[in-house]
């Protein structure tokens, strides 16, 4: 069996990827590349890395079996990979810390984030305060009225939470505000992009931090059930948390489910389901599937999960369906909703919207299938952040 | 061969210095969009270069970025910007008209069917800022077979090699974006525009655009003294934005006009 050793030198994952960006950011790029290039290899910084993962973030995140749910549902075992429990609550953390200790050795004194559900600027403005840099969040002005806890939590680790009200105002809308951010300030100012887009070498970089999830997840499966599981499944938005679980397996013969949110229903048109419904174009830096207007224009999209709102998808993850490694399917609005609530009420966790829709793909999955079957599910972050946007759904007033 | 070298060895001839004003297709309305390039011509533009309107314009500031989206509630795409030019050279066929926008419309398109028709509609050059040279030997290849020049930029922190790079693929001219940032920022350091221009020149053999910054008649003449083109966008735009829409072809005029003396001022440098 061949290695999979995406991406190339220029950050091609097949025709995906690259760097799509104008001259005045090719620089910093090219800074950025070499410096990760260096520490990528430096045991000191894998070191470092480490150990914040392990006495900051609370890493490694258990394996969880939900018994009582997989009892309920009457097929394959439902196992959860807990990154709900890592501090400030989801994923996002790791590859946080990770170009923050790289910004430090790169001497830059000030970063910048956009954030779409807010998970990643939480985890942007926490590495900030941790380690003593200035942070600035560029979040759609949408999602900082839908998801209004997590600015007043940004602003409270001290970072400046700037509202964008351009476009469509929301993640993708951020993204080109932090890319103009960073080409005006980019000798002191680090960007720490939150998924596994953008110009090279972010998605590479994003999915090495990440990887953590996948490297745990194959040695808890072995210690825990003395085999790897039959199925992955995690939600993808940009894809971080997915190629986090993905990535470390993909060598093996393990099958893996990207899950995209299809909104009010891919019919309708209000949906992210970008692999699904969407044709490869260039967007933020690199060559991927987008969804798009028949001018080449970017088309809001819709979704009840923050996070998963955005027109684009990680470039590894459209090399992944064309060369069919990986599988990709849509999980509306409702059937999140639902998960989210099944999850609530049989087994005492309250997940994210966003890994709502990778559990609701289980839920469809597991009665079709042998008790014997385990499916791992990346439960991707926790839903305190979206207690409004689910009361809402539900008619109820705080 | 494109209509862009006749332009430059005319200037280079009177010893003067071409302006480019860069305006977005479809802003304020389709409509006003080929009577605005003649008026462009009228006030003394040796080339114009035309925005395809994007959705998400990453390397634009603020104004342009609000053009684009004036330019896209009338549904304007890289088709219609197409069928634009097609109806301007109807009355202008020694005018350049240079294409810049974003890849995905291109993408979308496709760079064989973009380049026959662009040629078809009389575009003489096409900078995608969001094509660096790394990824762009195709297009390039798409653009030279329809005689169409590739323009690249260059910025304050392109190395030696990549400029070495840009000299091998570029046609037409090069476009110096003078300032780190977006476009329409407003600090324009003219020392360091002609020490960059020097190296730049060093490698580079045909003529040198300088853009992003330049702002008014001072700005204008001192960058003429410089470079072998000015090129002015935001201020142009922040005129069609603030103007009644009954004055904006007598206003971008009077604008332009007012930049083509400033320009002329410069006189014969290199």
């Amino acid at each position: 069996m061949k290695v999979y050793d995406f991406p190339d030198k220029q950050g091609h994952f097949g025709p995906y990827g690259g760097i799509f960006v104008a001259e005045t950011l090719i620089a910093a790029l090219e800074e950025l590349r070499v410096q990760y290039e260096r520490y990528r290899s430096d045991a000191a910084f894998q070191a470092e890395f480490a150990h914040e993962l392990k006495h900051y973030v609370g890493r490694p995140s258990p394996i969880y079996h939900a018994k009582r749910w997989s009892a309920q549902l009457g097929g394959a075992q439902i196992l959860l990979k807990r990154e709900d429990l890592n501090h400030t609550g989801a994923h996002k953390i790791n590859n946080a810390i990770g170009q923050a200790l790289l910004a430090k050795r790169m001497g830059k004194s000030r970063v910048i984030a956009e954030t779409g559900a807010g998970q990643h600027g939480v985890a942007s403005a926490t590495v900030a305060a941790r380690y003593g840099m200035e942070c600035v969040v560029y979040m759609g002005s949408v999602d900082v009225e839908r998801q209004a806890a997590n600015v007043y939590r940004m602003r409270l680790l001290g970072a400046t939470v700037i509202p964008v009200e351009s476009g469509s105002r929301t993640l993708k809308d951020a993204l080109n505000e932090a890319m103009r951010d960073w080409v005006t300030n980019v000798e002191n100012t680090f960007y720490i992009i939150g998924t596994v887009a953008g110009p090279h070498p972010y998605p590479m970089m994003v999915r090495d931090f990440q990887a953590i999830i996948g490297r745990e997840a194959i040695g808890q499966m072995q210690e825990e059930y003395g085999r790897q599981p039959d199925m992955l499944i995690a939600c993808v938005g940009g894809g971080s948390n997915a190629i986090g679980l993905f990535y470390p397996y993909l060598d093996s013969n393990v099958r893996m489910i990207g899950v995209e949110a299809a909104g009010r229903g891919i019919e309708t048109g209000q949906h992210a389901a970008t692999l699904t419904t969407g044709r490869p174009g260039v967007l933020h830096g690199n060559r991927t599937y987008l969804i798009q207007d028949e001018d080449g224009q970017i088309i809001e999209t819709h979704s009840i999960s923050a996070g998963l709102d955005y027109p684009g998808v990680g470039p590894e993850h459209a090399w992944l369906k064309d060369s069919k490694r990986a599988e990709y399917a849509g999980i509306t609005d409702d059937q999140a909703l639902e998960a989210f609530h099944a999850l609530c009420h049989y087994e005492g966790i309250i997940p994210a919207l966003e890994s709502s829709h990778a559990l609701a793909y289980a839920a469809r999955l597991a009665p079709q299938l042998a008790r014997e079957k385990l499916l791992l599910v990346n439960l991707s972050g926790r839903g305190d952040k979206d207690m409004a946007t689910v009361a809402q759904a539900s008619d109820i007033t705080f | 061969m494109s209509r862009i070298p006749a332009v430059f060895d005319n200037l280079r001839q009177q010893h003067r210095k071409a302006l480019i004003p860069f305006i977005t297709a479809g802003d304020p309305e389709p409509a006003m969009m080929v009577p605005l390039m003649h008026e462009l011509v009228k006030a003394g533009a040796d080339i114009i270069e035309l925005g395809v309107p994007f959705s998400d314009p990453m390397a634009d500031g603020p104004t342009i970025q609000r053009s684009s989206e004036r330019a896209l509630k009338h549904h304007v795409g890289l088709r219609n910007v197409l069928a634009m030019v097609e109806e301007f050279r109807r009355d202008d066929a020694g005018t350049p008209v240079v294409l810049m926008g974003y890849a995905n419309p291109v993408e979308t398109m496709g760079y064989g069917t973009f380049s026959a028709r662009a040629r078809e509609c009389g575009v003489d050059g096409v900078l995608i800022v969001d094509y660096p040279p790394e990824e762009s030997a195709e297009w390039v290849k798409h653009l030279l077979a329809r005689q169409i020049d590739p323009i690249f930029l260059l910025s304050p922190t392109t190395p030696q090699a990549r400029i070495e790079r840009v000299a091998d693929m570029a046609q037409g001219y090069v476009y110096y974006v003078s300032l780190k940032g977006v476009t329409g920022a407003l600090n324009l350091d003219l020392g360091d525009v002609a020490a960059k221009l020097t190296q730049l020149r060093s490698s580079i053999s045909i003529p040198i655009g300088v853009g992003f910054g330049i702002r008014d008649r001072a700005t204008a003449r001192a960058v003429a003294g410089l470079a072998d083109a000015v090129v002015i966008g935001s201020r142009i735009i922040e005129e069609i934005e603030n103007s009644p829409k009954a004055r904006i072809l007598t206003n971008v005029y009077g604008l332009v006009k007012n930049l083509r003396t400033a320009i002329d001022e410069a006189g014969p440098k290199h």
